[in-house]
């Protein structure tokens, strides 16, 4: 039966996380951005709001809960609503974590999500894009070769989110012409942290790039083991979830833009009294609005267990589109001061790109 | 809990009105376009009869529009109330047949809309009890002049009360009455009309009546000639010195009191936008599906199909275009249930209304030029009905607000503006 409200459990997360966006996100934004470094303590909260306590099984200190695409994309947004590099930076170790639930061995399981139960955040993380304007996580260039009982991989990934002194990776690689991933610990032969990088945006989230030189895994370190995992599916559940964190980036910037449009005068009236302003709040909204759903539908498709890519695409097609557009506005309704860092437009426009190379990068 | 599922019930009712669509309505698409004044009897014929064996008239086709405000409404129905979104399902499924068709759907539509939304007890009896038999009836709306559109307080008809106190008489002209002639000569029906009883005083002044088929003094001047939905009657009305009984005025009798200050009677007209702009844009959409549908298919017959999960830089632009087509779309649909659902639920929703309308009416017009663009000369040729879905899809831009005023009703809503300060 058709409906657009959340269940009373999924209100409940989503009033926990907007009060942690609100009261405390939203002050360290700004500095965390200038910095390149939320406070760790800040990471460390946000994390222990218990973001994937829902899918965690109970034997692991979570609740157990079947994993919703839908939860996920609604806290993914809230999350945002605050700051997109802190939102990434706590649901990094989800990267490595949701596949793990949904793919791998009972042996995996046991080794790595008990890390996740834990009230300080797990050092794990995940490795998925790389670089070039024709990345396709359908055929990547990072290839793994089966060698006697190992596995050898070669290739380089970039923004991987905190891979100095990660645990493990989650190494996505190209086996025989399909997708499969691979768990890399800290040491292991052939494995190199590049330098910090340094981009455009979400300049507080501290990325790397990997290399991987004949990088000599077990086989039991594949991901599932011998049945490996359904990269499309995770590429599906990443894409509503990375569309959740558009969406919740695109309601903070029409937030800003409404709230300055009705105190900022011009020719002796508030510029929101202007229809050349009020318009393009209109549509900024319809926008949110629209990207939400194409979210929340794509969304439901996936934990009813359809084959949604093409659902998904297009909501993530929307929210990339969605998250460009009303950044950019709320940065022209702001004029010139829209374009200082010190006002907090300046920086979703800066972080708003980054979806357009974000897919792989957000599971949760 | 958020869901997308369609109740079961409305499944099969929808099975049904697809093969309406396809099977009575697109045979009959060009006929009506050609002729544009003819009437589809044929249809009109099917779906009141249709309506009073199958109880399309309670929910669906054609008295659809009856008791669409909400509130009351939806006690008819068992279970959760799906009044408004089983009724945006319909709409979007007879547009995706044909949208001039649909228009010309027998009913009380937009005029008993008024009734039921801003009447009387009284007048709803003896209003929109002629809806549900007999022969073919319609409903009609009287609001726009030709010196007043979207500003409705500038409307100049007049109503002035006789000197007994017991009638009514109607000067004025009125203009894009949708089933104008249908309603005011051709069947019993009724038009509502939208006229000051003070002139000069704007909105205060603005009172709705119901003027009977065929009561003198009410003619129709003319039929428009458009450039698509030619199905639909589109009349101009004139009004000479027609009188109507005193009880005509919609709801209560205070309202008749020209000093009153307060704008009850606009705000019922207002109040029924709410209800009928998600009405529009499920019109819209169905049109944009059929372009959409017809594109998708013609295209595949030419060995193009779709890479959802392509990477970027290897679509062609046939095949972003064909996408943002079908996001474009979609995004207007679930805003259109979801204002639906939010009437439904008893939650207000004129914001909500407004914006799915918008993004509608857009979408629909985008949708259908593009549709007609990527099928090449063949997209231009009314052999298909692509380019008569292009000219029929537009109007869902203009009427019932323009684009551009909706987009003022979402503003204002947001910011908290009278229409005084934005």
């Amino acid at each position: 039966m058709i409906s657009f409200a959340p269940t009373e459990e999924q209100q409940a997360v989503i009033d926990t996380i907007r009060r942690f966006s609100r009261d405390k996100v939203s002050r360290a934004r700004h500095d965390a951005d200038e910095n390149n470094a939320f406070a760790p303590a800040l990471v460390q909260e946000g994390w222990r709001l218990g973001i994937v306590g829902g899918w965690l099984p109970e034997e692991f200190g979570g609740l157990g809960e079947p994993h919703s695409a839908i939860s996920a994309a609604i806290y993914a947004e809230e999350l945002a609503y605050g700051d997109l590099a802190l939102a990434l930076q706590v649901l990094t170790p989800a990267l490595f974590g949701l596949p793990m639930l949904k793919f791998g061995s009972d042996a995996q399981k046991a080794r790595w999500l008990s890390l996740l139960g834990e009230d300080k955040q797990p050092a794990l993380t995940t490795a998925f894009t790389e670089n070039g304007w024709s990345f396709d996580p359908n055929s990547m260039k990072t290839t793994a070769r089966r060698e006697g009982d190992d596995y050898i991989l070669d290739g380089v990934k970039v923004r991987v989110a905190n891979a100095e002194g990660a645990d493990a990776i989650l190494v996505y690689a190209n086996e025989n012409g399909a997708t499969q991933a691979f768990i890399v610990e800290k040491g292991t032969e052939g494995l190199q942290i590049s330098q910090r990088e340094s981009l455009m945006g979400l300049r507080a989230l501290p990325t790397y790039g990997v290399t991987l030189n004949g990088c000599r895994v077990p086989a039991t370190a594949r991901l599932g083991e011998d049945n490996g995992c359904d990269i499309r599916h995770l590429l599906n559940v990443s894409r509503v979830t990375v569309a959740g964190l558009g969406v919740g980036v695109a309601r903070i910037a029409l937030e800003h833009a409404l709230e300055y449009a009705k105190q900022r005068q011009a020719f002796g009236k508030f510029i929101a009294q202007f229809q050349s302003i009020a318009f393009m709040l209109a549509e900024m909204q319809m926008e949110v609005d629209s990207a939400r759903l194409m979210t929340w539908e794509a969304a439901w498709n996936l934990d009813k267990g359809n084959e949604a890519t093409r659902e998904c695409v297009l909501g993530f097609n929307y929210a990339n589109d969605t998250v460009m557009t009303v950044a950019d506005r709320a940065v022209q309704i702001w004029g010139g001061h829209g374009y200082i860092r010190e006002n907090p437009v300046e920086q979703l426009l800066r972080n708003a790109r980054a979806f357009a190379s974000l897919t792989g990068a957000a599971m949760l | 809990m958020i869901d997308f599922e369609i109740p079961a019930s409305l499944g099969k009712q929808l099975q049904i009105l697809e093969q309406v669509a396809l099977n009575v309505m697109r045979p009959a698409s060009r006929h009506f376009d050609v002729h544009e004044h003819d009437r589809p009897w044929d249809y009109i014929k099917l779906m009141w009869d249709g309506g009073n064996n199958a109880g399309h008239r309670e929910r669906a086709s054609s008295g659809d529009l009856l008791s669409m405000s909400g509130g009351e409404s939806g006690e008819k129905v068992s279970g959760p109330k799906i009044r408004n979104l089983a009724l945006m399902y319909t709409v979007e499924m007879l547009s995706y047949g044909d949208c001039g068709l649909y228009l010309s759907t027998a009913g009380g539509a937009l005029g008993a809309a008024a009734v039921e939304a801003a009447g009387t007890p009284e007048q709803r009896e003896r209003f929109l009890t002629r809806f549900k038999g007999g022969e073919p009836k319609w409903g009609a709306m009287a609001m726009t002049e030709p010196q007043a559109g979207s500003d409705t307080a500038n409307i100049r008809t007049t109503a002035k009360l006789t000197e007994d106190g017991k009638e009514w008489i109607l000067n004025g002209e009125k203009i894009f009455v949708t089933n104008g002639l249908m309603a005011a000569q051709e069947s019993p029906g009724i038009v509502v009309v939208w006229a000051t009883i003070a002139p000069g005083t704007g909105r205060a002044g603005m009172r709705a009546f119901v003027v009977e088929g065929n009561t003198p003094g009410m003619t129709v001047a003319r039929l428009e000639k458009k450039h698509g939905i030619r199905a639909s009657d589109t009349a101009a009305l004139t009004f000479a010195d027609c009188r109507i009984p005193y009880d005509n005025i919609i709801g209560s009798p205070e309202l008749a009191k020209a000093e009153g200050k307060d704008s009850k009677g606009f705000a019922g007209a207002m109040k029924t936008f709410d209800a009928t702009r998600p009405l529009v844009a499920a019109s819209a959409i169905g049109v944009g599906r059929a372009a959409l549908d017809f594109t998708k298919d013609f295209l595949f017959k030419q060995g193009v199909t779709i890479r959802y999960d392509a990477p970027p830089n290897v679509l062609t632009a046939v095949e972003r275009d064909v996408m943002r087509m079908e996001a474009q779309l979609r995004a207007a649909w679930l805003l259109t249930i979801r204002a639906a659902w939010q009437m439904d639920s008893g939650i207000s929703n004129s914001l909500e209304a407004s914006m799915c309308k918008v993004k509608a009416g857009e979408a629909v017009t985008w949708v259908t030029q593009k549709a007609v663009e990527l099928l090449g000369a063949e997209g231009y040729d009314c052999k298909l009905l692509v380019e008569k879905w292009m000219r029929d899809g537009k109007i869902n831009d203009l009427y019932e607000g323009t684009g551009q005023i909706n987009r003022l009703v979402v503003a204002r809503r947001m910011l908290g503006y009278s229409s005084k300060e934005l």
